[in-house]
């Protein structure tokens, strides 16, 4: 039955989704500018032009009240001639911890093992790793030889098709 | 005195700031205004009455500043809130304009984020320990702040305890918190602070000037005998030492320092290092 007089609804019940779905889109987008310009007005602004002016030319300040930016002190626990050698430990630790933070070397580390026998290593390595996950049948590739090197892994045997 | 001395702030068409970088190393009052290098260059152009022809302008180069203790920002210049000496120095990296601050002498503490302070535990109320470190409100220390702390697993930690620890969080519109951690989780160091030794108070100056990187005293006394020392931001030491007579000995010497030259210095270490 339709009525006859369109029952007058509230805006917040129009305002509900379940309302907005016959809408076509114009009239979608208007309702939303307008939610937004409500929500957008209650908040709070400075108007003064001419101090967001100034904020933007000028040079940027910043406020610290903290000394550690200002001056390098050292660590606060000190011990002398090993009254507590966990503090002295410490002291190394913490005070060599700022003096990196300053210095920016490039530092080489020594090595104890070059790199080729690093490289050399890494090749055989494969192989004896590989011999654990190896099953029973590939493990006969693993052979070593008299040396103690190990032999190049032999190719898989694969199932040849008959050519008939 | 009969006559009061103008004030500095009172009438600003008198008093011209000045520029920071003239400034170094000079006392300053509070009330002072200080110039920084940037703006120092357009004024001088502008009383002269000429302009030279600029490329850009509007846009000045932006110098990111820092102002450390004992300076306001104020406006767009530096506003001076204790008095000293007027201290700069430059950033590691060249694209900030370094740091201006003032070396202020006191003896009341303010705690700050990140400082490293001696703390005397006063209460323990339920998960919190309540540690006085002479600031206006005492700090709370979390029982979880320790290293290796669980809620099963709590810190040894009973009233009159001694604490390094720093501060987490420390402004004017909060309690200041702290902690016996890093961000890592490792102690580093802070903690209960063991059993002896001796605490006394000195001003805030003189711990800056005994951790400065070069200080001789540290170097001096560290000859001595074998002792342990903790520095507290906060204007507190800690030291230890085998007996009790050398303990008194180092507390001695440590607050006296503050007032005497490098030559009385040295006689008083001569003297003691005969004995």
């Amino acid at each position: 039955m339709a009525a006859e007089r369109k029952t007058k609804l509230s805006k917040n019940l129009l305002r509900m989704k379940f309302m907005q779905r016959g809408l076509d889109s114009e009239t979608k987008k208007q309702l939303e500018e307008e939610e937004k310009k409500i929500i957008s007005e209650e908040y709070w602004y400075l108007d003064l032009p001419e101090l967001k002016e100034k904020e933007l030319e000028k040079s940027f300040i910043i406020e610290e009240q903290s000394f550690l930016l200002c001056e390098d002190l050292l660590y606060g626990r000190m011990s002398f001639r090993g009254f507590n050698p966990e503090v002295e430990k410490l002291m190394l630790q913490m005070n060599a911890k700022n003096k990196a933070e300053e210095e920016e070397e490039d530092e080489t580390v020594e090595v104890d093992v070059s790199d080729e026998e690093m490289a050399r290593r890494y090749e055989t390595l494969v192989g004896t790793i590989g011999k654990k996950f190896a099953k029973k049948r590939d493990r006969a590739n693993y052979e070593e030889d008299e040396n103690g090197n190990m032999k190049p892994i032999k190719t898989k045997k694969m199932f040849l098709k008959p050519q008939d | 005195m009969a006559e009061t001395l103008p004030v500095a702030s009172e009438s600003p068409a008198g008093c011209k700031a000045r520029a920071a970088r003239n400034v170094l190393g000079q006392v300053v009052l509070p009330g002072e205004e200080l110039l920084l290098p940037e703006q120092e260059e357009t004024d001088g152009v502008g009383v002269a009455g000429e302009r030279p022809l600029r490329l850009n302008a509007g846009m000045r180069s932006r110098l990111r500043v820092v102002c450390g203790p004992g300076l306001r920002r104020c406006g767009d210049r530096l506003l001076v809130t204790k008095c000293g000496r007027l201290r700069h120095k430059e950033s590691g990296s060249g694209s900030s304009g370094g740091i201006y601050w003032v070396d202020s002498q006191q003896k009341r503490y303010v705690p700050v984020k990140g400082d490293h302070v001696i703390g005397i535990v006063t209460a323990k109320s339920g998960d919190i320990f309540k540690v006085d470190v002479g600031g206006s409100e005492p700090a709370s220390l979390s029982y979880l702040a320790f290293e290796g702390a669980t809620k099963r697993n709590r810190p040894n930690v009973q009233v009159g305890d001694l604490i390094y620890g720093q501060f987490v969080v420390a402004n004017k519109d909060m309690e200041p918190e702290m902690v016996c951690i890093d961000s890592c989780g490792r102690a580093n160091g802070m903690g209960v602070i063991g059993q002896d030794g001796l605490l006394f108070k000195v001003t805030l100056g003189l711990i800056r000037k005994l951790l400065a990187p070069d200080c001789e005293i540290i170097q001096e006394v560290g000859k001595l005998y074998p002792l342990e020392i903790v520095f507290g931001m906060n204007g507190r030491i800690w030291v230890k030492a085998k007996t009790i007579q050398q303990t008194l000995i180092l507390a001695n010497i440590l607050e006296a320092c503050e007032h005497m030259t490098t030559e009385q210095r040295k006689q008083i270490f001569a003297r003691l290092a005969e004995s």
